[in-house]
């Protein structure tokens, strides 16, 4: 009989490996094309009677909860999109030297082509930083088993491991089929001397850390999941292909003739062996791979190898920047692209993301445009989040979109050298995220500048997850950290409004200190969502 | 047996509910498939797009190659247009003529739609007036499912089966509105169909 097949997206069929291979607690924070990872987890957590996952304030805190978990000897996810990597970048790179006790995998998604981000990034270079192993899967079924056999990796070798995606593995859907499901371990506290970085342990750790790499890489050569086929023809030609790009290869590959030698990569550190074999078997190498030219550039060296021709991105066959596309993989490979239709050779208007009908930021965006008419140049400092489409028309309100929680800290670097009015505009969750520090610093400067804190009580762009910094905890920590209390106002953006929160707004820019104005009002998504729900 | 679609239209359009049938028929059938959609930013508003490839053998790329997309599946005309770049030479194109303009440079609508004509086998319908008629405007999405149904590798019983487990999460009366527009839509295409053959 065949086994049951599942239809899951690729963030899920790492979810469901996790939870097949004893997830005791699992951490995120919110960010395409990473954040079904968690919305899986949540649901098959049963209110948390089956395991712990839950949305985190940051990909930071996120981490270091998983640290812990995995101090207790119990099984830790963490996830989170490429960028949010930045973020937990501390706890990760210190977590190699601690070492895992419970199994601790940290997943990441890149998005290529920036579908939903402000950067490339490809987390492979991370891994190679911590010299931690990690996983590349092409396919859902080894989202899932790669991700199962990273939990056991992790504990053998007591080290983090990375699985690494990218977006159009995460956001596709296809079937696999899962296997039983083993237990969680119990709890078997970390080693005291392991876990407390003091030069006198961390020197150890670290010397541990790099004695640990040759077992990492004989590990990675004897992957099942790498595979290496040499031609049978006797091609020069060998292509080396990891993760998603295996796929594209895959789709053309029985057009190429003579049929080249094909090396699949899947793990990191990279299978040097096989490369050795592949490399010796041929005369060009292509190499196909998402995101940077990590295998390609190791291949390459300075000098290359001699009498051997290395192909890919850096050489122009394929794009350096962007997503791969079976389009250009074929090219890459040689053969012609398919026959077409003729088309519509016009160039169509495009269509970008906007904001939803009725949204609240669209009305603090006309009132604050309202209230800086005056003012010769006026800069808004913005953030990450839905409220960054109010760079667009017809607002053209936001100057500046650079990383989480930036919009507060550029506004004061600005004010601090004489740029007035100097005016941050960020979301809850993003303020919760990475906005509390640098307006801890504004008040205790008492910069002149004007805060305003989007408040629509969710993180709505990726599709409405929990904000921790909303409503009255909001303005609690606001007052917390020093902001002067006749200087924090709150407007509720409706068109009705327009007027007064313009008006109220101008005289909190015109107040030569800092001003926090809190905009509130639910985001409409979220509303019908609530209103569907109730009948 | 390999056959690719593009299913497109604009945020909010149900893009990805067609794409749940889909996937959920071809479960049923024992095909296998691929589909990548797009979530986040793109959808807000933005053009959606979504590659779904169904194959009784292993389908490898996760997007569809250029020249290699047997129908396009859409919502909306001009986003119909934005893919026809994907075709085979003997796909077609199945779409909506009612235009969802949020954006200020669309262009007229006459010569969207003789954009569409010009395309080998396409199929242009009024979506907007059959889902009324079916009972909400809203059901825009299985109308169009419905009209490229007598195009698609998938039996009839299976989609309905698909399109009640899809809605009955809603309610009765979602499922009859939804069932109605799909019936509707597929009248028409079967219309269309007759017409080519003759």
């Amino acid at each position: 009989m065949a086994r049951e097949k599942l239809v899951l997206l690729g963030d899920e069929a790492v979810a469901l490996g996790a939870i097949h291979a004893g997830l005791a607690a699992a951490y995120s924070y919110p960010g395409t094309p990473a954040s079904e990872i968690m919305e899986y987890l949540i649901q098959a957590s049963d209110g948390g009677k089956k395991l712990a996952a839950s949305w985190s304030v940051n990909e930071k805190v996120a981490y270091e909860q998983a640290l812990g978990v995995s101090f207790a000897g119990r099984r830790a996810l963490v996830s989170m999109k490429h960028v949010g990597l930045n973020v937990a970048a501390d706890p990760f790179v210190n977590s190699s030297l601690t070492g895992a006790n419970g199994g601790l995998v940290v997943v990441v998604a890149d998005d290529p082509a920036m579908h939903s981000s402000q950067d490339e990034q490809d987390s492979r270079f991370y891994a190679q930083f911590a010299q931690i192993f990690c996983f590349e899967p092409s396919t859902h079924q080894e989202a899932y088993d790669m991700t199962r056999q990273a939990f056991d990796l992790s504990e053998a070798v007591g080290l983090p491991v990375m699985v690494r995606l990218v977006t159009r593995l995460a956001h596709s859907r296809s079937s696999l089929e899962p296997r039983p499901p083993v237990a969680p371990k119990p709890l078997v506290y970390g080693e005291r001397s392991h876990w407390t970085l003091l030069p006198i342990n961390a020197r150890r750790r670290f010397r541990l850390v790099l004695d640990k790499q040759a077992e990492l890489r004989k590990l990675s050569e004897e992957s099942s999941f790498n595979e290496l086929r040499l031609s049978r023809s006797g091609s020069s030609l060998g292509i080396i292909a990891s993760g998603i790009a295996v796929n594209y290869v895959l789709e053309s590959f029985e057009e190429i003739d003579p049929e080249p030698s094909f090396l699949k990569i899947s793990t990191y550190p990279l299978p040097e062996k096989l490369v050795r074999q592949l490399v010796e078997r041929v005369e060009t190498i292509l190499v196909v791979e998402e995101g940077y030219p990590f295998i390609e550039k190791t291949l390459r060296g300075i000098v290359g190898i001699p009498g051997k021709r290395i192909r890919g991105k850096l050489s122009g066959d394929l794009p350096l920047s962007g997503e791969l596309t079976p389009d250009s993989v074929r090219q890459a490979l040689g053969l012609a692209p398919w026959a077409r239709p003729e088309a519509s050779s016009r160039p169509l208007a495009p269509r970008p993301p906007q904001l939803c009908q009725g949204c609240p930021h669209a009305d603090t965006f006309l009132a604050l445009k309202e209230a800086l008419k005056d003012f010769a140049k006026p800069v808004i400092f913005s953030d990450i989040g839905c409220y960054t489409l109010g760079y667009f028309p017809p607002y053209e309100a936001i100057d500046t979109c650079v990383c989480m929680g930036a919009s507060i800290g550029m506004a004061k670097g600005a004010a601090d050298v004489g740029l007035h009015p100097s005016v941050a505009v960020i979301g809850d969750s993003t303020f919760g995220h990475s906005g509390i520090t640098p307006l801890l610093e504004a008040a205790r400067a008492n910069s002149r500048m004007t805060v305003i804190i989007l408040d629509n009580g969710t993180v709505a762009m990726t599709g409405g997850q929990f904000s921790y910094a909303s409503g009255e905890p909001l303005l609690r920590i606001i007052e917390g950290l020093g902001v002067a209390k006749e200087h924090l106002r709150v407007i509720e953006p409706l068109p009705k409004n327009q007027a007064k929160n313009a008006a109220l707004i101008r005289e909190e820019v015109n107040y030569p200190g800092l001003s926090v104005i809190v905009a509130v009002r639910e985001c409409v998504q979220e509303a019908r969502k609530r209103k569907r729900a109730s009948e | 047996m390999k056959y690719d679609l593009i299913l497109a239209g604009v945020g909010g359009q149900g893009i990805l509910s067609i794409a749940f049938v889909i996937d959920r028929t071809a479960g049923l059938q024992g095909l296998n498939f691929k589909q990548a959609e797009v979530h986040g930013m793109a959808q807000r508003g933005g053009a959606v797009e979504s590659h779904l490839r169904l194959s009784d053998g292993v389908i490898y790329s996760n997007l569809i190659p250029k020249g290699r997309c047997d129908l396009i599946l859409s919502v909306e005309p001009l986003e119909a247009l934005r893919y026809v770049d994907y075709l085979d030479p003997d796909g077609r194109v199945v779409t909506s003529s009612v235009p969802y303009i949020n954006i200020p440079d669309y262009p007229p609508i006459e010569e969207v739609l003789a954009a569409l004509k010009r395309v080998k086998n396409s199929l242009v319908v009024d979506a907007e007036r059959l889902a009324r008629e079916a009972g909400s405007s809203r059901a825009q999405n299985m109308v169009m499912l419905g009209a490229a149904a007598a195009f698609l590798p998938l039996d009839t019983r299976h989609l309905r089966t698909a399109i009640e487990e899809l809605f009955s999460r809603r309610g009765e009366k979602l499922v009859a509105v939804n069932m109605r527009a799909f019936e509707l839509g597929r009248e028409a295409g079967l219309k269309s169909l007759a017409s080519l053959e003759a």
